[in-house]
């Protein structure tokens, strides 16, 4: 031991760049985020040869420059935290496209290791690399290697040993030759920059030569800091209108043509393509799962499987888990026996552990058959098919898959906008998710429509969903007229070619998703739950109107008395029915005590507190405090409403006692204007835990909770009034 | 010779890239993945609704909305007509 290294790998998407980076770590990898930023950061461990290796997975990107989050990450890296070594993942059956990232790690001056990936599939397709020549010419090893099938792993660690000892012949540090102009340039820019005491080195000073004359803003923010801004800003002026005058092009096309003729020029003499214009069988399945009749039929059949799978299949384990934790409630109540710290652990604790570990079936199977579509390349052909339809809601294909999850579920939709590349639709996409009626939202339509609208509840809940959807599809169009103008990320999705995916490699996709959410979720619905438990459990002491305990003792010492006298005559059963009708009265005088208590409790004051804003809407400081509660978890509305009409917390939405309650409660009119303020208003906590980790921004999370109220109260209000002035109250 | 935009191509034409219009990210993204003049790109379907389009390039599958394919200027190659 005792040797350390740090590298990192790069590589296009794609690329296979994940397969070789578990090939290399195994299961010792942490996944994290980039510091600031939700872009997962994948870190593992390898040993070989007495070094310890400290491997970094940067983004997937197809070239280092400025333009997108995941490119500015990986070479700030590389700059910043000068890794010893970067691992290039080239695919061999796209050599060309990916050896222009290649180009830019040359300019960059690091040592490198080109692990050519995925030989087979090359081969297959008749294209004959010489890759040791190839080497000699870019000045870098190149490592044939099949991350599918775990070959050419261990060549790999030793060229990256060898390297980073110095000991490889073959590396050099090679100029990659742009031209005869663009060079001059280049130079002039090289000696500006060297004329500052900042930027001394000599690879990092052409290495910026080069980016300005690509427009890197990244770049040029950093000369403007600098006492070099006027020259350089005046030079690169200069040069563009110099570089236009003499070659015709901008200098941006420019550098983009010569990397792609110097890719061009080394290939010529060590690439040859043997056949030309085969259908391979990636192309014949393309045929079909993109078809223009058969393509939409057989998404959406891959779409309902995997609905199914999440929350049918799902819905099995999940009853498992939530019956356990009842009964671990039970067990440790009965062991602890009746006091506060029991209701803390019972009530507070189990059940805010119960609700993160109901989610974990969902998620895992969600994530695991995302996985699959990614990992097959069905994701991108999934995007191609639905984009147009998605992109008329200012959308991005891709975006279909957290939009329908919505439905079951919004926390692992939420969670499943990470396939979404840019940041825009993301947070578009996350905005509108919650307004897709969730599974949990349902229960409290199937209360309160079954109570009020008899036989026209089926259609009273359908019109619900469909709200939810104009919703969606509504502030959609406004936010991208709004919030994100101007910022269109380009669509260009490249479709890679179908492969075979390994169990390996999905589970370690599903799992790094997955314990993402225990992680980062859990902490934050468990300290939720246990908050919301101690606003209705306290404050324990109360001024009650009158003194339940007395009454209680006078109600039993009557019923003794009167008891006592009917056993004596020998009339047992009477006083058999008379002590039924004391439990009775007992039962009914401490609902009332309960009743009391609730009002009194700080749930309770704050339900009565945001009456007067819920009074237009016609709710009254019960549908508060429902609301209020329904806030950690929509379903739970309804046990709320059981507790405060006093018809028991344990009857489910379908009790008759129940809908009675609620039948005295609320006119069809108010019941309507709360069901579609059910479906708007804020997010779960889970919910909104997931934004916050997903957008990584509090801002964007009290938009999300802000917008979601204010367009609540308004539909509730101006579907209440509205309702009243046509007279339908 | 005519030059056209790449969205007007039907399936299986093919074309030399001439020169990518349009700014910014969008431009340089298109460079940086092998959309630089003198690259051969043919056109492998539409999708189901006619957009996106899907083109292969330098060895690769990739798919544009048909207002970015507007932004590709293409020499449509003459040995077509031989072809069909």
């Amino acid at each position: 031991m005792g040797k350390k290294i740090t590298i990192a790998i790069a590589g296009n998407p794609n690329s296979g760049k994940t397969t070789i980076f578990n090939n290399i770590t195994g299961a010792r990898q942490k996944v994290g985020n980039w510091p600031g930023v939700t872009v997962e950061k994948k870190e593992g461990i390898a040993t070989y040869n007495g070094y310890t290796i400290q491997v970094v997975d940067l983004p997937g990107t197809y070239s280092l420059t400025a333009y997108s989050l995941e490119e500015i990450i990986a070479r700030n890296y590389i700059i910043e935290e000068k890794p010893d070594l970067v691992v290039d993942v080239i695919d061999a059956s796209t050599l060309e496209r990916n050896l222009y990232l290649a180009t830019q790690l040359i300019d960059l001056g690091v040592k490198l290791v080109f692990a050519l990936n995925m030989v087979d599939v090359a081969g297959s397709r008749g294209l004959i690399i010489d890759h040791e020549k190839l080497s000699l010419l870019m000045g870098v090893p190149f490592i044939p290697t099949v991350g599918s099938k775990n070959r050419g792993t261990e060549d790999l660690l030793k060229t990256i040993v060898r390297v980073t000892e110095d000991r490889e012949s073959v590396s050099r540090h090679i100029h990659i030759d742009y031209g005869l102009e663009l060079e001059e340039e280049i130079e002039r820019f090289q000696g500006l920059i060297r004329t500052s005491a900042s930027f001394p080195d000599e690879h990092h000073s052409r290495w910026m030569g080069i980016k300005l004359l690509e427009n890197d803003e990244e770049v040029i923010k950093e000369i403007e800091e600098t006492s070099l801004k006027k020259k350089v800003m005046d030079q690169l002026d200069k040069s563009k209108v110099h570089l236009n005058e003499i070659l015709g092009e901008d200098s941006e096309t420019l550098m983009a043509d010569r990397r792609y003729g110097f890719i061009h020029g080394a290939l010529k003499e060590t690439f040859r393509q043997t056949r030309r214009d085969r259908r391979y069988l990636s192309d014949q399945v393309d045929m079909v799962l993109t078809n223009r009749l058969l393509g939409f039929p057989i998404f959406i059949f891959f779409i309902w499987a995997m609905f199914q799978l999440t929350f049918s299949v799902g819905q099995y384990p999940t009853d498992w888990i939530d019956a356990g934790v009842g009964l671990l409630a039970q067990f440790v109540g009965g062991l602890m026996g009746k006091g506060l710290l029991t209701d803390l652990v019972v009530d507070g604790i189990i059940s805010g552990v119960g609700g993160v570990a109901v989610f974990l079936p969902n998620i895992f199977i969600l994530f695991f058959c995302i996985a699959l579509f990614e990992d097959t390349g069905y994701m991108a052909r999934a995007a191609f098919i639905m984009d147009k339809v998605m992109h008329t809601l200012g959308l991005h294909g891709k975006s279909f898959i957290p939009m329908i999850m919505g439905f079951g579920c919004n926390v692992p939709a939420i969670m499943a906008t990470r396939v979404l590349e840019s940041k825009r639709d993301r947070i578009l996409t996350i905005l509108i998710n919650p307004l897709i009626s969730c599974s949990a939202r349902l229960p409290v339509y199937v209360l309160i429509a079954g109570a009020l609208f008899g036989a026209y509840a089926g259609n009273v809940i359908f019109s619900l969903y469909v709200i939810g959807i104009v919703l969606a599809i509504l502030m959609g169009q406004i936010f991208k007229r709004t919030l994100f103008r101007g910022e269109i990320a380009p669509f260009v999705l490249e479709l890679p070619p179908y492969r075979m995916p390994t169990l390996k490699g999905t589970l370690i996709h599903m799992w790094e998703r997955g314990s993402i959410f225990i992680r980062k979720m859990g902490g934050v619905i468990l300290i939720g739950s246990i908050l919301v438990w101690a606003l209705s459990s306290f404050p324990q002491t109360v001024n009650y109107s009158r003194d339940y305990d007395m009454e209680k003792r006078k109600i039993e010492e009557r019923y003794a008395m009167q008891k006592a006298e009917l056993v004596q005559t020998g009339q047992g059963e009477k006083a058999q029915l008379l002590s039924k009708e004391m439990n009775q009265k007992i039962a009914e005088l401490e609902t009332f005590q309960k009743d009391e208590f609730q009002e009194n409790s700080f749930l309770g004051r704050l339900g009565k507190t945001i009456a007067p804003f819920l009074r237009p809407l016609g709710f009254d400081w019960k549908g508060g405090v429902a609301l209020l509660t329904g806030f950690v978890a929509k379903e739970i509305v309804v046990s709320t409403f059981g507790i405060l009409y006093q018809v028991g917390e344990k009857e489910g939405e379908e009790s008759e006692n129940l809908r009675t309650a609620i039948r005295n409660a609320m006119t069809p009119l108010i019941g309507y204007a709360f069901m579609v303020f059910v479906l708007v208003y804020t997010p779960c906590l889970a919910t909104v835990a997931a934004i916050r980790r997903e957008t990584g921004s509090w801002r964007w999370t009290g938009f999300s909770v802000g917008y979601s109220l204010t367009l609540a109260w308004i539909l509730a209000f101006v579907i209440y009034r509205g309702g009243m002035i046509l007279g339908l109250g | 010779m005519s030059i056209r935009k790449l969205n007007e191509l039907k399936t299986g034409e093919k074309g030399i890239i001439e020169r990518v219009t349009g700014v910014g990210r969008f431009r340089h993204r298109l460079m940086e993945m092998g959309f630089v003049p003198g690259a051969e790109i043919i056109v492998e379907k539409f999708a189901p609704l006619r957009n996106p389009i899907e083109y292969v390039l330098k060895g690769y599958h990739v798919s544009l909305r048909h207002d970015e394919a507007e932004k590709v200027m293409v020499r449509q190659l003459e040995d077509q007509a031989k072809d069909h």
